[in-house]
């Protein structure tokens, strides 16, 4: 016999089906890897250590079940080996391939039940009478007949080991899987006959369409010259006024491959009536029929074969893309079952209809959390729009709408409007709202999506894992007290400290953050001052209306400052309102929102005084500590001046001179980051990022940029305040010595220190991500995080282990985070997913690390 | 910081001031310098006279091992930033006292026995002192014992200590062994049982005649409150008091404004009458707590699902010890349920439930979230039936002990007006498709209404 072949899906429930003996299990191992193979023995071993043990095969088959069912939820082949000689064995597993929308193959081995006798003899524990083998064939040949009515999809039959031996099985992917494809796609919407408009929205697009005449039955041609597809989303016919010149265009487009098309629930309908079964001619059928009917039977069947042909959907894209008329939940992607088909064309109902007599669609856009993008037609709206990466793009033509059409990956719709009403809708297509689709479903979060351990994919090239109860206690200060998360797009990372110095009075110098960079080869580095107040984060609109057209908020504001934690700055909104003002104008009278082609814009910049936010944290630690520490020295300094010259009391006192000066040289720090802020013009705003503004993400712009237009900024306001800065290579001596001489001076006037970054703000090096910033803190205001004595010989040296690893990491995720969530909020993401970013920065903020850092 | 003694000899005195020395065991000539774990300790004489004399211990904490050595501290203050603990008086001087002064610190002198024993006059000062409280703690923790008080008035915590006393020294040792601490509210030390030994050794003979042997002891023993109950049986050789869990919170400033009200169990009634009159079966209850509502509906029969909703898992895992759900069987455990969640966001969790209860809970979500709850739990959620309860601004004038426009808990970000309330109610209830209807809770007062107000809901298309 010569060996037979046949083809599987390479996503199917595979069910071997065959008396005890039969030789499944060798098929099985022949054909399919050892962890596609379900099979009952080594179930029932697993739960009774005993393969052959018949007490346990009720729970050896629920344990059976779940395995499959598991594997077929995460969409792999699975092979079940089982006897499943009963039908009512076989029922339990095609339902199971049902609900996981996998095919159900059959491959029976109906072997005379006295070879399986014979091999079961030769084998342990296989010792049972002849009747075994011998029911169960009977069993099974009762059964065979009826398989395909069971709802098995394939059915292969092998009548000898022969034959078992002979066949070969090749996999190939599901017809609706089309990863390998990558586009690009020019995604079209219901065209229901208004070719007209069809052929002009092709043309916008770019394609070229051959020459045809009017009314004739050959299909008419039709490509784009860079080879883009046209992608139908089906329902090509009906209530339009050329429903036979669509075919022809459309069909002929997917006949040369410059076209494709999935079924609508129109299509389907037409293919009913072309096969010669009876339908209502409603809903627009009638005109399409009236069309036909003037056509040739050739050209009918030509129309037959194309829709029989057409696939419930498409799985694109390395599965970013999917298309389906009506839509897609995500667990139906690439699978297959009549269910698929049936949500694909008709999406979800339940049975119910509206007060236009319509069906009452579920919202599974609403709920859906997929990354690929899903595209669909068939309800008709007032204007494409995505929601929650899905976008239905029948934009109503045929009621007087227009065409759309989606460029994928572009993301960008091109539309071309009704010449005319061509038909009346049951409803009135969705009014325009002041809302997008989007943002009116982003006005609720669900806490349930964040509940559990995150997993987020960043363009930098990393997922980062945030464990549960991290996310947990974020999801409780977000709850608590932060901003609307609609103004919530972005937290800032915290940022490494330099490597410690190794001797010397510093703990930290310069050099070494220089060294840290030559030393990864970064040789264009800029170099800011750091000023002392507390970070803040401002969302800048142009005015209210622009605030809630972007952002989608409804509480009147045209902009919001919020802390490092998202927490608002202000509590006195006012004060808040008139910040925003201030910074408005100044972007105003600079032109920075025509510059910037923008409306809105997310500026990253230090906030002073310190003493405007942490007044509590003063009064409660650092002033006591000032108070205490000369208080402490100077009770010692009397003491010993009263005790005269007591041998032995010198060390002491220069010791006590030492720290009363210490402990003044902190207060004078702290004073000089200190001072009354009752009116808006006693605050200081240092911004030095410009994050973000329509469309664009300046994480790609250099340090420089930033400086430079973040400078003209400052001009215009003198609560703006400019940023020193210079640009320097580290492994140049007369840079490196500049910068010493620069931190030194302004440290000793009181300045916090510098903070140094690669200029191309986002870097790569051979291991990762390169710092995307390092700060240098000047010694006397390292009195304030370390104490006041923190740099006598005896402390400084004990100071100098310091495990900067963990920080350094900290830094490097929370920086991938945040702009991972402003990418995403530039792109247009659902809020969901972008706020799961802010969620995150705020989780990893939970995890211990060394505050002084 | 320092301690500095200064004995005080009169002129008609039958001892020299200098006799200090005698008392302390320390040769006023000298520089006397150890190490002990809480730092190095040096004391010499800044004055001696026969008159006065006055000894000095100078004790120097070393700041980095605070927060790397032995006695770190990983979660509290001394983990984070800066702080005073290096400086100021605190555990740390007492233990140094102990080391430096253990024999007169017992009543013993080797060559001035009859010295030891009298009282004497002497003058304390201790600098600096974070005090914990005012000045006038100060005066009530000492002028029971016999001191005079003279610390300068200072802006801030940090305080200059002065005292005076005619005592026996041991008896002063001993005072500000447990005193110091108690003044600062701050151990560096682990709290354990051995303390209370410690406590009771050096407070013999006088602590348990304090008047405010409370605080002294609760301080002492850092709010450690069984620790501190079975120090104050021990005291007065009584049965130890039932404990309160240990780490029960202090009762909240809003129920003891209420207290003579009972108000909060009117609530919880009135909220279970509702709940009753409506036959609900399964019930929602918002910003449960610690669970007060919960245990009460627990009892309530017909309601066979009760989940309790949270933001802190601190405080939900307070509710599942309060409703013993560690305890609970399986009949029980499917019944009653504690869930972390949000107010703000929504929870497809929260779908399929009769009735969804809010008692005093919107009060502490910024106004400005309010409506997220409304679109999560009246839009979203949908149960048939919402109670809501929140204080009534107007009657905050009545109660004695509120200032003047001042909310009735730190954390309520607003309290409404009754006309405020319903404002919001009728607003929320019209968009979302619900009736609302109020009612008071408590006492009714003519032109400040009761305390509290409640707002039902119910979903228009059911019963």
């Amino acid at each position: 016999m010569t060996g037979h072949q046949i083809t599987i899906p390479d996503f199917a429930l595979v069910v071997l089906i065959g008396p005890t003996g039969s030789g499944k299990s060798s098929f099985a191992r022949k054909h399919f890897l050892e962890t596609e193979i379900v099979s009952s023995d080594n179930c029932r071993a697993l739960v009774s250590d005993d393969e052959t043990d018949l007490g346990a095969t009720a729970d050896a088959f629920d344990l059976l079940n779940y395995t499959a069912a598991i594997r077929l939820k995460r969409r792999l082949l699975t092979v079940i080996d089982a006897t499943s000689v009963r039908r009512e064995d076989r029922a339990r597993l095609v339902q199971l391939a049902r609900k996981y929308h996998a095919l159900p193959v059959a491959v029976v081995l109906d072997i005379d039940p006295k070879i399986c006798h014979d091999r079961n003899q030769s084998r342990p524990n296989r010792d049972f009478g002849e009747h075994v083998a011998r029911n169960h064939s009977k069993s099974l040949r009762r059964g065979l007949r009826g398989l395909q009515k069971e709802g098995f999809r394939q059915i292969q039959v092998m009548k000898s080991p022969g034959e078992v031996d002979a066949l070969q099985i090749t996999r190939e992917p599901l017809w609706t899987d089309n990863r390998a494809d990558n586009g690009p796609f020019d995604i079209i919407g219901d065209v229901h006959g208004c070719f007209d408009e069809l052929n002009e929205l092709l043309g916008n697009l770019g394609y070229q369409i051959d020459s045809f005449a009017p009314d004739g039955e050959d299909l008419i041609g039709a490509r784009h010259p860079e080879g883009r597809i046209a992608f139908f989303v089906g329902d090509l016919t009906d209530r339009g006024p050329r429903n036979r010149d669509t075919l022809r265009l459309v069909m002929g487009m997917c006949l040369e491959g410059t076209g494709r098309c999935v079924i609508g629930n129109h299509d389907f309908k037409l293919h009913k009536w072309l096969k010669g079964r009876k339908v209502t001619q409603t809903h627009g059928l009638d005109v399409t029929v009236a069309e036909l009917e003037a056509t040739s039977d050739a050209f009918r069947k030509q129309v037959a074969d194309f829709i029989w042909d057409l696939r419930s959907h498409a799985w694109l894209a390395d599965g970013k893309l999917v298309i389906a008329h009506a839509g897609l939940k995500e667990e139906m992607h690439g699978r297959g079952s009549g269910q698929v088909r049936t949500f694909a064309m008709f999406g979800e109902t339940t049975g119910e209809v509206d007060e236009f007599g319509l069906p009452v669609r579920l919202e599974w856009a609403r709920d859906y959390r997929g990354k690929a993008d899903v595209v669909f037609g068939h309800t008709p709206m007032q204007d494409a729009e995505w929601l929650n990466n899905t976008m239905c793009i029948d934009t109503g033509c045929v009621f007087g709408g227009k065409l759309t059409a989606l460029r994928w990956p572009e993301r960008e719709t091109v539309s071309v409007p009704a010449k005319t009403q061509y038909a009346v809708p049951a409803k009135p297509l969705d009014a325009g709202r002041s809302l997008s689709a989007q943002q009116a479903h982003d006005r609720l979060l669900y806490f349930d999506d964040y509940a559990t351990k995150m997993r987020i994919e960043t363009r930098f090239k990393s997922t980062l894992q945030i464990p549960e109860e991290n996310s947990l206690a974020a999801l409780e200060v977000m709850s608590r007290f932060a901003v609307d998360p609609r103004w919530l797009v972005y937290l800032p990372p915290t940022m490494a400290a330099c490597p410690t110095a190794p001797e010397g009075s510093f703990l930290e110098h310069p050099d070494q953050a220089m060294d840290h960079y030559g030393d990864r080869g970064v040789t264009d580095l800029v170099v800011e001052e750091k000023h002392m107040g507390s970070r803040a984060l401002l969302v800048v609109a142009r005015d209210a209306g622009a605030a809630r057209t972007r952002f989608g908020v409804e509480d009147g504001k045209a902009g919001v400052v919020y802390t490092r934690t998202g927490r608002p700055f202000f509590k006195d909104e006012a004060r808040e309102r008139a910040i925003i003002g201030r910074v408005a104008g100044a972007i105003h009278a600079t032109g920075l929102w025509e510059t910037l082609e923008t409306d809105w814009v997310l500026l990253d910049a230090e906030l002073m005084p310190w003493s405007a936010k942490a007044q509590e944290l003063l009064q409660r630690q650092y002033y006591p500590t000032v108070a205490a520490a000369q208080s402490s020295a100077a009770a010692l300094l009397d003491a010993i001046a009263k005790a005269g010259d007591l041998g032995g009391l010198d060390a002491l006192r220069m010791k006590a001179e030492t720290q009363l000066s210490n402990a003044d040289l902190m207060g004078k720090t702290i004073d000089g980051y200190c001072w009354a802020a009752d009116s808006i013009d006693d605050y200081r705003i240092a911004p030095f990022h410009i994050l973000a503004t329509e469309g664009k993400v300046h994480s790609d712009q250099p340090h420089t940029w930033h400086m430079e237009t973040l400078a003209i900024l400052a001009k215009a306001d003198p609560i703006l305040q400019t940023t020193g800065w210079k640009q320097i290579d580290p492994t140049d001596p007369a840079h490196r010595a500049e910068v010493v001489t620069w931190w030194m001076s302004h440290t000793a006037k009181g300045g916090e220190g510098l903070v140094f970054k690669p200029n191309a703000f986002t870097l790569r090096g051979e291991r990762g991500l390169i710092q995307p910033a390092m700060k240098v803190r000047g010694r006397d205001y390292l009195r304030i995080i370390y104490g006041p004595d923190y740099d006598l010989p005896v402390n400084i040296e004990r100071l100098r282990q310091r495990g900067l690893g963990r920080k350094f990491s900290l830094a490097e995720r929370e920086f991938k985070l945040g702009f991972e969530g402003l990418h995403r909020f530039v792109a247009r993401a659902p809020l969901s997913r972008i706020h799961e970013c802010a969620l995150a920065v705020l989780a990893l903020e939970s995890e211990p690390v060394d505050p002084r850092l | 910081m320092q301690l500095e003694l200064t004995l005080i000899a009169p002129p008609d005195a039958d001892y020299a001031a200098t006799d200090l020395g005698f008392l302390l065991h320390k040769h006023p000539d000298h520089l006397h310098v150890r190490s002990s774990s809480a730092g190095d300790i040096t004391i010499f004489f800044s004055e001696t006279t026969p008159s006065r004399a006055t000894a000095v211990l100078h004790l120097e904490v070393d700041p980095i091992s605070l927060v790397r050595g032995k006695n770190k501290q990983s979660d509290g203050l001394l983990a984070q930033y800066v702080n005073d603990r290096p400086f100021v008086a605190s555990s740390f001087l007492s233990v140094a006292m102990t080391k430096a002064f253990a024999q007169s610190m017992a009543g013993k002198s080797k060559d001035r026995q009859a010295l030891a024993d009298r009282a004497l006059p002497f003058e304390i000062r201790i600098v600096p002192v974070a005090l914990s409280g005012d000045l006038d703690l100060v005066k009530r923790l000492f002028e029971p014992l016999g001191y005079r008080v003279a610390t300068p008035d200072t802006d801030g915590p940090i305080i200059d200590l002065r005292l005076s006393a005619t005592l026996p020294l041991g008896d002063v040792l001993r005072h500000l062994y447990v005193l110091v601490p108690v003044l600062d509210n701050f151990k560096h030390y682990y709290v354990s049982e051995d303390e209370i030994d410690r406590l009771l050794a050096k407070g013999e003979g006088w602590l348990s005649a304090h008047p405010e042997k409370e605080i002294i002891t609760r301080r002492a023993l850092k709010h450690r409150r069984s620790l501190m109950n079975m120090a104050l049986a021990r005291l007065e050789e009584s049965l130890p008091q039932d404990d309160e869990p240990e780490d029960a919170p202090k009762v909240e400033p809003e129920e003891q404004l209420e207290k003579p009200l009972r108000l909060h169990d009117l609530r919880l009634d009135s909220v279970a009458d509702v709940l009753r009159d409506h036959s609900v079966t399964s019930v929602l209850d918002l910003g449960c707590g610690e669970g007060k509502l919960m245990a009460r509906l627990i009892k309530e029969r017909g309601l066979n699902r009760i989940v309790g909703v949270d933001a802190s898992v601190r405080t939900l895992e307070l509710a599942h010890r309060k409703l013993r759900l560690h305890q609970a069987g399986d009949a029980k455990a499917a019944r009653v349920a504690l869930q972390m969640g949000s107010l703000t966001y929504g929870d497809r969790r929260w779908h399929g439930f009769d009735a969804a209860t809010l008692v005093e809970v919107i009060e502490h979500i910024e106004p400005h979230r309010l409506s997220a709850l409304a679109l999560s739990l009246f839009g979203d959620a949908r149960p048939g039936l919402v109670v809501v309860t929140t204080p009534n601004r107007e009657y905050n004038a009545l109660f004695e002990g509120l200032p003047h426009g001042k909310l009735r808990h730190p954390d309520h970000r607003f309290e409404w007006t009754r006309a405020e309330f319903e404002d919001w109610a009728t607003k929320v209830a019209e968009e979302h498709g619900y009736a609302a209807s109020f009612a008071p809770l408590g006492p009714l007062d003519d032109t400040h209404g009761a305390p509290s107000q409640m707002a039902v809901f119910t979903l228009a298309d059911t019963k």
